[in-house]
């Protein structure tokens, strides 16, 4: 069975303001299998957001390849959803609209993807907030928009930017629950970007561990934790704790690389 | 031990109350201050001109402006009933703003869109827009007439550059997530540009349109004071002519006056455009 998102060497430069040439990524080796929960950690600045851009088709790479279902990505393609750090809801679109913007875009008539995105809306818990607008709506409210709008497309593989990133605790390890709960009844493969290596280990099967820039994938680790989860108490489980040092071990010293040049470029 | 959230009983009743007061009364205050700054400016300049300080002759006195209104009012101009002055001038700001704001905000997104037409044109629309546009009256005078025509066409090229340039920059400023975010979603080029890109630039356009409305005024008086046989600027022109600086502050007047109303006009426009927008807080608006 060929793997749902595979990236063989992949390398991406960027041209810097001043000209200069900038390496994000450098020979990175990843593969996804279908229905997979994949989190990638690393440092700041390692090229992580840049690898979800590599396999959505936004960017293209450098060198290497990038496949999903093995075909060559050359472009943005049906079949994938992004769930953007920022807030990517549409602020002149009520909840409804934002939500419908997917299947009307593929074509499907007005009236029929409203009928589809109230049944996405009340299955991520805004029933009755269908007609107001993202500004009306709390932070955790409009990840849940952005949630549905992604989801509603039925993508085989959803990338996620540290999408919770700018939750408070208590309402991100909800959402947490809520997205590995709206994620098994879906066979979509994940890669979910985030800093926070327990957010990774508690969501995921599979951890990537990516370098300092130029991001490399470290060390990839295996979460044989059981599913279904709750995220907020299995952490406190022991094998938990066993594979957090574990990734830990390796995380750190690139945590501290990546610290270290941040200092040194802050000072000069 | 239960927490310490009071009932909402007499002193905090009393506290809003006593806000309500406050607010009403500096509403009152702010209004009493306004109308002594006009009874000083203009009984000043009413004195003044009866004290013999200033010279009537030149720069008249309110008393014969608020004169002259009235004549106008009643007796009509020398051109006619003052309010079709009023309304060709209206017809001709209007019109202008209307044709501007359209080609502005139309090719305004096209170059926003497209970097090599924006490359290509950039510097002939700059170039454009250092010429001091008012001149174009002159040309358009010559070209098309002394009719309404010339005077919405002079209008029409002051609004559309403000436009054009607002609608540009807007399209340009659009948060790249929410390009991105439709993209991924499967929106079209079509899509992108009339749900995204359009919806994004409108607070700077419609931002644009409260100076654009003042200078599509200045055109159509312009456009008519190059030569025109009915308006507000011809009226002033007129006046002008004749020595009659109570006739040019009275023509003054009426322009402000419509200038005032079409900005509370376009405030109401901008709030049904930008419904999605929390409300805005601010107490004054200037």
């Amino acid at each position: 069975m060929s793997s749902a998102i595979e990236l063989r060497d992949v390398t991406k430069r960027f041209l810097t303001p001043s000209g200069g040439v900038y390496t994000a990524l450098r020979d990175l080796n990843i593969a996804v299998e279908p229905s997979e929960f994949c989190a990638v950690v690393g440092p700041t600045g390692c090229g992580k957001s840049t690898t979800l851009a590599l396999i959505s088709g936004l960017e293209p790479a450098s060198e290497g390849e990038v496949e999903v279902f093995g075909k060559p990505v050359s472009g943005i393609e049906s079949g994938i959803g992004y769930v953007f750090q920022a807030d990517a809801v549409f602020p002149w679109k009520t909840v409804l609209e934002n939500v419908a913007a997917g299947p009307r875009y593929h074509g499907l008539s007005n009236r029929d993807a409203r009928i589809k995105a109230r049944d996405w809306i009340a299955r991520v818990g805004l029933a009755g907030f269908e007609d107001r607008y993202p500004y009306q709506l709390s932070g955790g409210m409009r990840k849940r928009v952005a949630l549905a709008q992604s989801l509603i497309n039925g993508p085989r593989i959803l990338l996620m930017d540290e999408p919770f990133s700018a939750l408070d605790v208590q309402t991100r390890s909800l959402m947490e629950n809520e997205l590995l709960g709206l994620w098994s009844s879906t066979s979509a493969s994940v890669v979910f970007v985030t800093h926070d290596l327990e957010e990774a280990i508690s969501l995921s099967d599979r951890v990537f561990v990516i370098t300092a820039a130029p991001g490399t994938v470290k060390s990839n680790y295996k979460i044989d934790l059981p599913r279904p989860r709750n995220v907020a108490e299995i952490r406190f489980q022991p094998r938990f704790a066993e594979i957090y040092g574990e990734i830990w071990n390796d995380l750190r010293d690139e945590v501290l690389v990546s610290y270290e040049r941040q200092k040194r470029s802050g000072a000069a | 031990m239960s927490a310490g959230i009071e009932p909402a009983g007499r002193p905090l009743l009393d506290l809003a109350a006593r806000r309500r007061n406050d607010a009403r009364r500096r509403q009152l205050n702010v209004a009493a201050l306004r109308l002594l700054v006009a009874v000083v400016f203009l009984g000043g300049w009413e004195l003044a001109t009866r004290l013999g300080w200033i010279d009537v002759f030149f720069w008249s006195q309110p008393s014969a402006i608020v004169a002259k209104l009235w004549y106008w009012i009643t007796q009509g101009t020398d051109l006619g009933p003052l309010w079709d002055q009023v309304l060709t001038t209206m017809e001709e700001t209007v019109g202008g703003f209307v044709v501007g704001s359209i080609l502005g905000v139309a090719i305004g997104v096209a170059l926003g869109r497209s970097r090599l037409l924006s490359d290509v044109l950039g510097p002939y629309i700059k170039a454009a827009n250092a010429i001091p546009r008012v001149v174009v009256g002159a040309l358009f005078a010559i070209s098309l007439g002394l009719d309404i025509k010339s005077k919405i066409a002079t209008a029409a090229v002051l609004v559309f550059f403000v436009v054009f340039f607002n609608a540009f920059q807007g399209v340009r400023e659009v948060d790249r997530n929410l390009i991105a975010n439709a993209r991924i979603l499967g929106a079209g080029d079509r899509q992108l540009t009339t749900e995204i890109l359009i919806p994004s630039a409108l607070s700077w356009i419609v931002a644009s349109l409260h100076t654009s409305f003042g200078l599509a005024l200045v055109g159509a008086v312009v456009g008519e004071l190059f030569g025109a046989t009915a308006g507000v600027g011809e009226l002033i022109y007129a006046a002008k002519n004749n020595f009659d600086a109570a006739g040019v502050f009275a023509g003054m007047a009426l322009l402000a006056a419509m200038a005032l109303v079409a900005e509370a006009l376009i405030t109401a426009l901008e709030d049904r455009l930008i419904f999605w927008r929390p409300p805005v807080t601010t107490e004054t608006r200037i």
